[in-house]
C-alpha cells in the first residue's frame, strides 16, 4: 500500500542533509510552507542552497532560515522588499551568496529539471547583466541565453489538501511555484491543511499528481501561517 | 506658452483608454497598477498577474482580504467571474510565449531604439531584484512604458543609450509620459498627444533624442 502521509513535520524532514538544495514554494505570503521551514530550522541542516522567489520577509520562513545562519546561497528573482532586512544585512556583509534569476527563467529552469530537459535557450535576459558569462545564440534572428535546469534535492511546498498517494490541490494564488517545484526535486514534501480519502479529490481537478510527491504532512491552519511571508 | 504636466492618474487614464476590448494585459508593479482603476467598464479586458491569475479583479472590500489571493505586488485582490488560477510556470509561459497583448511597465530609462532599463539602478549598494520584468519585456506583444518624461533633476528619461542596466533590448513599443505619448517606430520616435500648451519644439528641447512630430495631436 502506498502511504505518503507522515505523522509529523520532524519525520517529514528527518533526512534533509547539510548542503542540500531546497526549493521553497510561495510568492509573497501565499503558498509559503511556513511550518515546514520552521521545522527545517529545528532539524538543523546547514550550508543550504535555497531556491525561492524572494529572499524572505520580516523574520518568518526563509528569513528565519537565513537568520539562523543555515543558508549558504539563495537563488531567487526578487530579494528586495520593504521587510527583507535579514537578507539585506547578510548580503551586504557578504555572508550569503545570491544568484539572481528572472522569475520566468527561475520557474522554467525548475520545470526543465522536472521534465528531463538539461538546458534551454530563452530570449529573457539576453543582452542584460543577468546573461553575463552565459552561452548565447541567435535563434531565428532572436538573441537567446542558455539556461540550465535547476533541480532540487528537496522541495518544501504548501497545498490545500492531499491524499495518501500524494495527489494535491491548492488554493487560489497560493498554488504559484508548488506544482513546478514538486516535479523538480528528488524528495518533495507537501504540507496540507486537510488529508482526504483516495477518490475524494476529483481526478479532473488534481493539480499535482502524486508521482511528484514524496511525503504529505498535515498542519493546522493558523493566523501565523496566513501572515507569514 | 505654459502647460501642465499630466498627473500619474491622468497618464493612467490615457493608457486605460488605449487598451482595446478583449485583450490580455499585465500591469507592472508601481505606477502602472493605477491603470486598472480607469479601464473602461464596457470593455472586457483580462488582467494577468504573474503569480498565477487571469481575470484579476479590484482590491477586496474592507475585511474581505484573502491572503491566498494576492497580486504581483503582494496585495490582496479579487477574481472576476470567469477568471482562472494556474501555476507559476504556466503563468510565465503566458508572458514568455507571446500570449499577452499588452504589458505596462515603469522605467528608469528608455532608449530611442526601444531598449528598456527598469530593474536596477546599478548603484553598488543596491540589492538587485528583477522579478518578472525581463520576462515581460521580451514576451508581451506590446510593451508600453509609463513614466515621467524627466528625472527629478530634469534630465530626459528618453535617451540615446541607457546608462542604467538593461532589462531588454529593443522591446518598448510606446512610452506614455506626463508630457506626451511617444511611439517607438522604425522611422524613429514619434511624439503625439502633447499636453495642452506644450509645443513640439519645447518637447524636443527637453527630450534627449530626436523626435518626429505626429500628424494627429488629439486632446488628452
Amino acid at each position: 500500500m502506498i502511504d505518503k502521509i507522515v505523522p509529523s513535520l520532524e519525520a517529514a524532514l528527518a533526512d534533509v542533509r547539510d548542503g542540500a538544495t531546497v526549493l521553497v514554494g510561495g510568492f509573497g505570503g501565499a503558498g509559503v510552507p511556513g511550518e515546514l521551514v520552521d521545522a527545517l530550522i529545528a532539524q538543523g541542516a546547514k550550508d543550504l542552497v535555497i531556491v525561492n522567489n524572494n529572499a524572505g520577509n520580516a523574520e518568518f520562513g526563509v528569513a528565519a532560515l537565513l537568520k539562523a545562519g543555515r543558508v549558504r546561497k539563495i537563488v531567487c528573482s526578487y530579494p528586495r522588499a520593504a521587510d527583507s532586512q535579514v537578507f539585506d544585512a547578510l548580503y551586504r556583509a557578504g555572508k550569503v551568496e545570491l544568484e539572481l534569476v528572472p522569475q520566468g527563467t527561475l520557474s522554467e529552469r525548475m520545470r526543465a529539471a522536472g521534465a528531463g530537459i538539461a538546458a534551454f535557450f530563452t530570449p529573457t535576459g539576453y543582452g542584460t547583466d543577468l546573461a553575463k558569462g552565459k552561452e548565447t545564440r541567435l535563434i531565428d534572428g532572436r538573441g537567446c541565453v542558455l539556461e540550465h535546469a535547476l533541480p532540487g534535492d528537496v522541495a518544501l511546498i504548501k497545498a490545500e489538501r492531499g491524499d495518501r498517494w500524494g495527489n494535491l490541490v491548492y488554493r487560489k494564488s497560493a498554488r504559484n511555484f508548488g506544482p513546478t517545484m514538486a516535479s523538480a526535486a528528488k524528495c518533495t514534501i507537501a504540507q496540507v491543511y486537510e488529508i482526504v480519502e483516495l477518490g475524494a479529490l476529483d481526478p479532473e481537478w488534481i493539480v499535482t499528481p502524486g508521482i511528484y510527491v514524496t511525503r504529505v504532512v498535515k498542519v493546522q491552519r493558523s493566523q501565523r501561517t496566513e501572515k507569514a511571508a | 506658452m505654459s502647460y501642465a504636466k499630466l498627473t500619474r492618474e491622468q497618464i493612467a487614464q490615457r493608457i486605460a483608454q488605449d487598451i482595446p476590448e478583449g485583450t490580455y494585459v499585465n500591469l507592472g508593479i508601481g505606477m502602472p497598477t493605477l491603470v486598472a482603476n480607469y479601464l473602461p467598464r464596457d470593455r472586457e479586458i483580462l488582467l494577468h498577474s504573474e503569480n498565477g491569475i487571469l481575470g484579476m479583479g479590484p482590491a477586496p472590500a474592507a475585511g474581505q482580504a484573502d491572503m491566498d489571493l494576492i497580486n504581483a505586488g503582494k496585495e490582496p485582490v479579487t477574481l472576476l467571474t470567469g477568471g482562472a488560477y494556474f501555476h507559476h510556470t504556466d503563468s510565465f509561459a503566458m508572458m514568455r510565449g507571446g500570449h499577452l497583448d499588452i504589458c505596462v511597465m515603469g522605467a528608469f530609462q528608455v532608449a530611442a531604439g526601444g531598449d528598456l532599463a527598469n530593474w536596477h539602478t546599478g548603484a553598488k549598494d543596491a540589492i538587485p531584484a528583477v522579478g518578472g520584468a525581463m520576462d515581460l519585456a521580451v514576451g508581451a506583444k506590446n510593451v508600453w512604458v509609463m513614466m515621467e518624461h524627466l528625472t527629478k533633476s530634469g534630465e530626459s528619461k528618453i535617451v540615446a543609450r541607457c546608462t542604467y542596466p538593461l532589462t531588454g533590448i529593443g522591446v518598448v513599443k510606446r512610452i506614455y509620459t506626463d508630457l506626451a505619448v511617444i511611439d517607438v517606430t522604425p522611422r524613429g520616435l514619434v511624439a503625439s498627444r502633447l499636453v495642452p500648451g506644450l509645443s513640439f519644439d519645447e518637447l524636443q528641447r527637453v527630450t534627449g533624442v530626436p523626435l518626429l512630430p505626429s500628424g494627429a495631436r488629439a486632446a488628452a
